[in-house]
């Protein structure tokens, strides 16, 4: 089927940018935890 | 857990309606097969029109009520519609190449929606370059509803003026329309993408409330 490599190029670039973009939310998120973790045994320390 | 489960029904949801655009829904006549890009490129448009929709609300609502929560609503709505707007500007060239002969020209449709994806990026850099919260968010918001202005532009520049992008099939008046097994294929999709655009959005405004608690703790510890 002519021009099908490109439909399936779109789609596999869309989900592919949707996929990094959650896996970079999930990433950032987590490494806010450790620093909200980090901080707030600092702060304990500190009282 | 919760979001894993989500997240593994959206896929299925996603996987689904895919499969119906490419089996269920007819191929165009006049384009071929290519035309199946329709249906992530313009589900995506809507989607990113209603990501920054919710930016622009939010924007607002701070300005007037200066609520933190506000803010992270804003920031979160920002760059989930620059993902999609991201997807537009890529799956828009495949399909332009193999029909127009080129994969990108500067007529008002496709220049309005890269100055868009621009705006937003700089909605993004400026947050990153202030540090107080209250400023950083009170400009970003001004920004925010100044960036909105383009929205519109985007959505009516086919209407308002000669462009090569095709006229609108949706919501385009006489004449326009689509197949009906198209219809619901192109549903289906905007409906599943919606539900993608939901999640990311809470992940998202998560991250930022997380980023606001990280900021108040560092400020306790320094005063400690």
């Amino acid at each position: 089927m002519k021009n099908l490599d490109s439909v399936l190029a779109a789609y596999l670039a869309g989900w592919a940018i949707f996929f990094l973009y959650y896996v970079s939310v999930a990433r950032r998120m987590s490494s806010l935890r450790d620093e909200v973790e980090r901080l707030k045994a600092l702060v304990s320390k500190g009282k | 857990m919760k979001s894993i489960i989500k997240a593994v029904v959206l896929f299925v949801l996603i996987a689904s309606t895919a499969y119906i655009a490419f089996n269920y829904a007819p191929i165009e006549k006049s384009m071929g097969v290519i035309q199946k890009i329709f249906y992530i490129h313009i589900a995506c448009a809507f989607s990113a029109f209603v990501a920054f929709g919710t930016c622009f609300y939010a924007n607002v609502r701070y300005v007037f009520t200066r609520q933190p929560k506000a803010d992270w609503l804003g920031v979160a709505a920002a760059e989930v519609g620059l993902t999609f707007i991201l997807v537009v500007l890529i799956s828009g060239p495949i399909w332009a190449h193999p029909v127009w002969g080129i994969w990108w020209t500067w007529d008002a449709r496709l220049t309005l929606t890269f100055v868009l994806g621009l705006l937003y990026v700089s909605y993004l850099l400026l947050r990153s370059m202030i540090e107080e919260p209250d400023k950083r968010a009170l400009f970003s918001a001004l920004f925010g509803i100044f960036a909105f202005l383009d929205v519109p532009l985007v959505y009516f520049s086919i209407r308002w003026w000669r462009t090569q992008h095709p006229q609108p099939v949706i919501l385009g008046g006489a004449g326009s329309g689509l197949e009906p097994r198209m219809r619901v294929a192109y549903l289906l999709m905007w409906g599943a993408l919606t539900g993608l655009l939901i999640l990311l959005l809470n992940a998202r405004y998560k991250l930022e409330a997380l980023r606001a608690s990280v900021e108040e703790l560092r400020r306790e510890a320094e005063v400690q």
